[in-house]
């Protein structure tokens, strides 16, 4: 039925297309009414090289050629730039030198929020009614998202508390109780373990959502700031998560120092 | 279906109670197996001889059981006063195995075969395991190899000569999911296409699409292997293969198949049940069976990898041993 009067609608050319772009009531819908988010998504962007507009530069290693370097991208901050604090915009440029030895994701460590979003790899949404798990193919990341739930987190660690609530037909995920150990991106923007953020997941069809994360942490920048970008929902009928647990491959950067030299004592 | 099987599974689909009344149920009508779930247990894995022929506990054994096998930090064998004592205490902090038999009151985890003894293992894997076993032990020979503050005794030259769980990577729980040391909780999320379960030990996460989509192909192995489910009944059925070789469940190997069911009896029971079809391995296919009981507590991130001093300690024990003995040989020419 709003189908067709959304088809009416957009006859009517006087009258914003957005209204119909922004109607959720053909998507499809879990049994208690919510909207249907189930399903493996990834961004399509270059937001884990830098969440700011940059160009390409060369990778770290130049036997790498192509494969190994920084591809271009927009930005996804609103506003375009990353409002630091001048202390921290200082230690972001540090982080930014030191990027290929010290991003976390190069050890494999879990990834944090928002970076979990788009790092380039698939994730995804388990839809339960109380309870909503998100697994991350990297590092195997997992986190539960409590709907409405109460309880604060005993600690920080890496991936966050996720309490979670339905706004209309949006998700809306308040993270905190993270650590201070992730980065947002390869280019060594960062936050302090003070960080919140707030994800909404909203649809803009039932193959793509309209991701938002905002961020606070008075620690590190001079007021709250917001990423934002579509997500893709993987299509294909073959579609699964697959597992990419790199511990083994991030062993020889952690522990290299470590080995036993050939033929003898280190 | 190999003619192996059919057997095992008759016997696995034999579930004490299923299709009971009063069972929640998903929208979907299917049993609604979410929730958080604990497993531990002092049931031994394996029937103990002094209880052969005998398959359930009476209320009275259970509790004597109990009594004598709750898990006792002073049973150690190690000389008081080495640094690898102190190492086990502190390790035996953290074991946390539970206080009670299984609520079946079943003697062993493993039903069938009907003795509760895992079969035996093939002349074929039984020498690949004891070449491994040599080896590991001949590369012993020399220093830097048992280093004291760690959990296991064998080579340190780096990260990949040491056990899975030192490495972060597994503690043998997730696939089949069976107790294991420490950790043993369970998060299921299930929708009518997909079931989730996050493993709280080292976050190991089974996926488990409920579709007809084939199994990855044989050259593609995971560490947990690649799952999919279907509904028999009320009971939910999960088929996995594609392992690695790097993990064994007592004694497998990557040609294993795993079928597992899980099947919801009451508010706060599911049945676990899960049979080990191995023809490389074990002469024969075997079953366990564990109850997941309900727990009223959350599930928290258990970042190993993370924070793994523990593998810094270790190579450094080792190639401090090595420094060592490299001195005293100096020292003695």
């Amino acid at each position: 039925m709003r189908v067709w009067i959304c088809a009416w609608i957009l006859a009517l050319p006087w009258i914003t297309p957005q209204l119909c772009a922004q109607s959720t009531a053909s998507l499809p819908r879990t049994a208690d009414g919510k909207l249907d988010l189930n399903g493996i998504w990834q961004a399509m962007n270059t937001a884990d090289w830098d969440l700011e507009t940059h160009g390409s530069v060369p990778g770290p290693v130049s036997s790498l050629g192509a494969i190994g370097a920084v591809p271009p991208g927009e930005g996804v901050v609103e506003g375009g730039t990353i409002p630091y604090l001048p202390a921290a915009a200082a230690r972001q440029k540090e982080n930014y030198q030191r990027r290929w030895t010290d991003d976390p994701e190069i050890k494999c460590f879990m990834p944090g929020l928002p970076r979990a979003t788009y790092l380039p790899y698939p994730f995804q949404i388990v839809q339960g009614a109380n309870t909503i798990l998100i697994t991350y193919a990297y590092a195997g990341a997992v986190r539960t998202v409590r709907m409405g739930h109460p309880g604060k987190s005993p600690t920080d660690s890496w991936m966050g508390w996720s309490v979670g609530h339905w706004e209309g037909d949006t998700l809306v995920i308040d993270v905190t109780s993270f650590n201070d150990q992730t980065w947002f991106d390869r280019a060594g923007n960062f936050h302090s373990d003070a960080l919140h953020v707030v994800e909404r997941y909203t649809p803009r069809g039932p193959d793509i959502l309209d991701y938002e994360a905002s961020i606070e942490d008075p620690k590190v920048f001079s007021r709250p700031w917001k990423i934002g970008m579509p997500l893709y929902r993987h299509v294909e009928k073959n579609a699964h998560l697959m597992e990419y647990q790199c511990i083994p491959y991030a062993e020889d950067v952690l522990y290299g120092h470590l080995r036993r030299a050939e033929g003898g004592s280190k | 279906m190999s003619l192996r099987l059919i057997g095992v599974l008759a016997v696995a689909a034999w579930i004490p109670t299923s299709a009971q009344n009063g069972v929640p149920r998903a929208a979907d009508g299917h049993p609604d197996l979410s929730g958080v779930w604990t497993n531990k247990t002092v049931t031994p894995f394996e029937r103990p001889r002094d209880l052969a022929g005998k398959e359930f506990f009476t209320e009275q054994e259970a509790a004597e059981y109990e009594k004598t096998h709750v898990f006792d930090v002073d049973k150690r064998d190690n000389i008081r006063g080495t640094n690898r004592d102190v190492a086990s205490a502190y390790n035996s902090f953290w074991w946390d195995p539970g206080t009670k038999v299984a609520k079946t009151r079943r003697t062993s985890i493993v039903i069938d075969p009907p003795d509760g003894r895992i079969p035996p293992l093939t002349a074929e894997r039984q020498k690949q395991l004891q070449e491994m076993a040599e080896a590991r032990r001949r590369r012993c020979e020399k220093p830097g190899c048992e280093p004291e503050n760690s959990g296991q005794l064998g080579p340190a030259d780096g990260p990949e000569d040491r056990p899975l769980m030192e490495r972060c990577l597994s503690f043998g729980n997730a696939a089949p999911m069976v107790s294991s040391a420490y950790n043993n909780n369970y998060e299921i999320v299930q929708t009518p296409g997909f079931v989730g379960i996050d493993i709280e030990m080292v976050h190991q996460m089974r996926r488990i699409p409920i579709d007809q989509t084939p199994h990855l192909p044989s050259h593609v192995r995971e560490w947990v292997g690649d799952s999919r489910g279907h509904w028999e009944g009320d009971t939910l059925v999960v088929d996995t293969t594609n392992f690695n070789n790097l993990e064994s469940f007592r004694g497998s190997d990557e040609n294993l198949h795993l079928i597992e069911q899980l099947t919801r009896i009451d508010a706060d029971t599911i049945i676990y049940r899960f049979t080990i079809d191995d023809p490389t391995a074990f002469t024969k296919p075997w079953t366990g069976e564990i109850p997941f009981v309900k727990s009223d507590g959350l599930l928290y991130e258990y970042a190993c990898h993370e924070g793994n001093e523990g593998m810094k300690g270790i190579l450094s024990a080792a190639r401090a041993d090595e420094k060592r003995a490299a001195a005293a040989s100096v020292a003695h020419q």
